[in-house]
């Protein structure tokens, strides 16, 4: 996977940290502004916390 | 999920970093990744390897409430939508023995001799997202959490009452099963403790309980809910309003803090003993308590900081600044959620996109470099060509398979008129299903495809990327909704689903056969942007949208840049904002593509998306000059204003002050205290009152900064703050421990018994009833401080050319407060800062890079496609009545001449296709895109046509 781009160039690529919420949207915002994302996630899928919460109530006056 | 389907985001799961090496703009990251035992592409998620795994493990997704196997799939919507085994309980990796799930696999999929590996990237940034974990509910001993199946922690709630959860969404108890009659949360479970838990206050428990509470209530009426609270912490949008609500259906709040909960083992009932404001003891008997347990860092916070060369705070979080509150000491690494502390969703996603953008500036000369836009074969054109109908029927495992017959749903499809293929699948929207659509699309010649599954909200997307893919127009598609209309809402009759999921795809065939393709309309934008408001959130927005190569217009109304931030001296952080705002004045000032214009403001705005024309008058008496601007995008960031109240004497006694001008006199030494003055400040005032029913956030740490400060220049000096529910929520728990630790009074007061204040020499005498000793307090004060509310500016003149919705309570409203929370209700739009509501330097800092990232998004990709769905106008047919102007909620419409006749005119990248000109045209002129008249008439046409 090595790029042999050089040690001086910028490197169009993020690393995101993370599957949650949190690293869903900044690796969305970041692939959807030109920049190629690899997003780790240390369980087995993404999601994060925000998948477990009861999504019976999702109006605008779901708290957390 | 969208980044699941995303060409330029590669999701590595089961994996961790290892080393992290180079600089800025040019990282190696080494990452260890371990085996999931399943070859993600061969494995469909069927579910059958789970059926035969004879190990059965508590499922973590349910809190353990549930059981799963040794090999499962995380939730079902999960993304990688494959099945993982669990190492640790798998027979086969811990006995060499089993593999029944190896021959269960159809697609031989299952691979045990994966081995972990570590893999190399080369990126130019890195964020760090890690989340926040629940604190151990176990660790507070008292509360007996490991004796009793009944005290279940927030999460384990969450599960309880969601559909998809143990219980199936019924509210019951885990040790009877049985519905509980009274529930009690116990709220600062592991927050604001020294003892068992962490000292810092975890911001969303409060929130989230109240939520829980609601939701509890709605899903059954008659249950009796007690929240046990220190201060119920409900800052931010909206959360006041739904605390209100909360009382009104009936949740019972009670302020004391819980110190035991007793576990009557018989019963399996449980005890709490209380001692109420009042100093009276108290016993409650409940049937399910429910522990919001606040929330810590990850233990691995350790190692990955020391891996990735960045700092932790105290507390153990990811260590930021209030002036770079998305910066590590390292440069090009940024950190952002819960990581860094806890906090709510909204604030979660905003610093993700603040991230982004951080990375965005650093990147900004690779911008497009490394990704690869997704290619489509030519659309196929199917003039000329008999209806050649696809229906493709979705079992969604059980979900609808349980319910409706879906074999016998999918040969009745084969007999309608037009359909030449009819097949069900187990998941439609799995990859496989979807190259399974792919490849009879192009074999069987399709021209129109119905999909019968769940509900287009979610996945129409999908599907029409994938006919899109096989070479149909993305419109020649039909979606039934054959689960939430059938299966969910009909779930016990099961022959009366089956009936109406097969009208519903005659309906729909019949629709197909009128369907036509339709183009995307493709709306240049130009690349500038205006960024209204020149305090710390707009400087803050334009400064990032020119670090990324955009030029910005930056008009503020005032002769001078800061707004709010001006008024500020000093921090509880310590950090410096005169320093910082100078140089951010600075920096403004100086940078080549921001055009500073001060004294000037907002006329008119005309167009759209992309392309706005904005007249702004400038001038020291504005309105002298005018000036057109043309900008492709807006941020909003006019900051808000501080109340002033008619009551405690303000105005009138030159002892009573507002809190930041008391601020301003210690700053400047104009107020030197002394060791026989006392000082009082009220909190609240005009807050959480019928004139401004909200919590305005920032109050009660701005007076415990003041306090503080005082009491670091005289240690003597006496300070009393009044207050309702005090709320320094995240780390700023810990100054207000210091304030108390030094000697500040805090006394609370009931809103129906406000203080008394009369005016004495030289000072003023403030009265307040103390609850605890239930007597008047009387205090001589030297100075009387008021934490007034944060109101929203009222600027009619902006807001009528922006035609931008506002709440109830006079920001500026975000499209959706979640997920959405710098859009406005217009395309192209964004807000930030204290127009949205008031909130910290950090809060403000993060959400307008958050704005600066969702405009730089559209900035840098230059166009933006209209939806297919958008209105048409059949001029010959217009009457030019007008009335769909007036209805259309977008500013979508403009009524024009054609050959000097009046005529309506669809502004297409304003349409948002809701259909409500069409519903009102009088002349049936105007027709939605994939929606026409003609099909919805042959739909109704086709319900009646019932050949069974």
């Amino acid at each position: 996977m090595k790029n042999n781009n050089g040690h001086n160039k910028l490197i169009g690529a993020v690393m995101v940290v993370g599957g949650g919420i949190t690293g869903i949207q900044a690796a969305m915002d970041l692939s959807e502004a030109g920049y190629y994302v690899y997003l780790v996630e240390r369980s087995s899928a993404i999601g994060g916390i925000m998948a477990g919460l009861d999504k019976t109530f999702p109006t605008n006056d779901c708290a957390i | 999920m969208e980044a699941g389907r995303s060409p330029n985001i590669k999701i590595i799961t089961n994996a961790e970093i290892k080393e992290v090496s180079g600089i800025a703009g040019n990282f190696f990251v080494k990452i260890l990744c371990y085996p999931r035992y399943v070859d993600a592409t061969k494995c469909t998620g069927c579910g059958v390897c789970a059926q035969y795994c004879p190990v059965t493990i508590p499922d973590p997704y349910n809190q353990n409430l549930s059981l799963r196997k040794a090999i499962d799939i995380q939730y079902t919507q999960a993304v990688p939508s494959s099945y993982s085994v669990h190492s640790d309980y798998c027979l086969f990796l811990n006995r060499k023995e089993c593999k029944q799930c190896t021959r269960a696999c159809q697609t031989g999929a299952i691979n045990f001799d994966q081995k972990a590996e570590v893999f190399e990237y080369h990126v130019g940034s890195i964020i760090m997202a890690t989340g926040f974990k629940e604190c151990d509910a176990g660790s507070i001993e008292s509360y007996s959490y490991k004796d009793s199946p009944n005290i279940v922690t927030g999460l384990e709630f969450e599960r309880i009452s969601s559909a998809s959860g143990p219980y199936m969404g019924k509210i019951l108890r885990p040790s009877d099963l049985k519905k509980p009659k009274k529930i009690a949360f116990i709220q600062c479970a592991g927050s604001r403790t020294q003892i068992s838990g962490k000292s810092y206050c975890s911001s969303v428990c409060c929130k989230y309980a109240v939520k829980d509470a609601i939701v509890a209530l709605e899903h059954e009426p008659d249950l009796d809910i007690t929240i046990f609270f220190m201060d119920m912490r409900l800052y931010g949008k909206g959360f006041e309003t739904f605390y209100e609500r909360a009382r009104k259906s009936g949740v019972t709040f009670i302020r004391s803090r819980v110190s035991e909960i007793k576990h009557d083992k018989d019963t399996e009932d449980l005890v709490i003993e209380y001692i109420k404001e009042d100093g009276t003891l108290h016993h409650d008997t409940f049937n399910l308590i429910v522990l919001p347990m606040g929330l810590e860092p990850h233990k691995e916070n350790y190692s990955l900081a020391k891996t990735a060369g960045i700092k932790l705070n105290t507390h153990g979080f990811f260590q930021t600044g209030l002036f770079n509150p998305l910066n590590t000491i390292r440069e090009g690494i940024y950190v952002a959620g819960g990581c860094k502390g806890p906090m709510p969703l909204p604030d979660s996603v905003m610093q993700a996109s603040g991230a982004a953008v951080c990375a965005s500036e650093l990147l900004k000369k690779s911008r497009g470099t490394l990704i690869s836009e997704k290619a489509f074969a030519e659309e196929i054109s199917i003039d000329q060509e008999d209806l050649r109908i696809g229906v493709f029927v979705c079992n969604c495992g059980k979900n609808i398979g349980g319910v409706v017959d879906v074999v016998g749903v999918k040969k009745y499809a084969e007999t309608l008129p037009g359909v030449v293929v009819s097949t069900d699948n187990v998941y439609s929207c799995s990859e496989d299903t979807q190259a399974l659509i792919k490849e009879t699309v192009i074999n069987e010649k399709l021209n129109r495809v119905v999909v019968a599954a769940c509900t287009p909200r979610t996945h129409e997307p999908l599907f029409q990327t994938t006919i899109r893919e096989a070479g149909l127009n993305k419109c020649l598609f039909e979606m039934v909704n054959i689960r939430d209309q059938c299966s969910w809402v009909h779930a016990y009759e099961k022959e009366e689903a089956t009936q109406k999921a097969k009208d519903l795809i005659r309906m729909a065939v019949a629709k197909a056969g009128l369907i036509q393709p339709l183009a995307e309309p493709v709306i240049d934008i130009i690349p500038k942007a205006l960024v209204i408001g020149g305090g710390l959130a707009g400087m803050t927005a334009a400064l990032s949208l020119a670090g990324q190569g955009f030029e910005c217009y930056l008009i503020e109304k005032t002769f001078v840049l800061g707004g709010n931030l001006r008024n500020i001296h000093y921090t509880l952080e310590g950090e410096d904002p005169k320093l910082y705002l100078n140089e951010l004045i600075d920096k403004v000032n100086n940078h080549d593509l921001i055009n500073v214009i001060t004294e000037s403001e907002v006329e008119s705005v005309n167009g759209f998306v992309g392309n706005f024309h904005t007249v702004i008058t400038t001038g020291a008496n504005h309105g002298t000059d005018r000036e057109e601007l043309k900008h492709g995008i807006i941020i909003l960031a006019n900051g808000a204003a501080v109340y002033e109240p008619d009551e405690y004497l303000y105005g009138k006694s030159e002892n009573v002050l507002l809190q930041h001008v008391l601020e301003e006199r210690i700053a400047s030494g104009q107020y030197i205290p002394d060791k026989e003055d006392s000082v009082v400040m009220i909190q609240c005032v005009g807050s959480r009152d019928d004139k401004h029913p909200y919590c305005s956030s920032i109050c009660c740490s701005m007076a415990i900064k003041n306090a503080l400060k005082i009491k670091e220049i005289n240690p003597a000096t006496n300070i009393y703050i009044l207050y309702r529910d005090m709320r320094p929520y995240g780390f700023h728990e810990d100054f207000y421990k210091d304030a108390r630790d030094r000697g500040v009074v805090f006394i609370r007061y009931d809103i129906k018994h406000k203080p008394d204040v009369t005016e004495i020499d030289g000072g003023v005498c403030v009265t307040v009833r103390d609850p605890i000793i239930n007597k008047d307090v009387v205090i001589d004060a030297k100075i009387l401080a008021l934490s007034t509310a944060i109101i929203p500016r009222e600027d009619k003149k902006l807001e009528k050319a922006l035609s931008v919705t506002k709440s109830a309570e006079g920001f500026f409203l975000e499209s959706h407060v979640q997920l959405k929370p710098v859009d406005s209700y217009v395309d192209g739009i964004y807000i930030c800062g204290m127009s949205q509501f008031p909130k910290p330097i950090d809060e403000s800092i993060f959400q307008a890079k958050a704005a600066a990232s969702q405009a730089s998004i559209l900035l840098a990709r230059g166009y933006v496609k209209a939806e297919p769905i958008v209105s048409s106008c059949d001029t010959d047919k217009c009457i030019g009545c007008g009335i769909c102007e007036y209805f259309c909620p977008y500013n979508a419409i403009k009524m024009t001449r054609i050959n000097k006749k009046r005529k309506a005119e669809i502004v297409v990248a304003a349409c948002k296709g809701c259909g409500v000109c069409s519903s009102y045209c009088p002349a049936r002129a105007i027709n939605m895109g994939r929606f026409t008249d003609e099909q919805i008439l042959a739909q109704i046409k086709a319900f009646g046509d019932s050949k069974e």
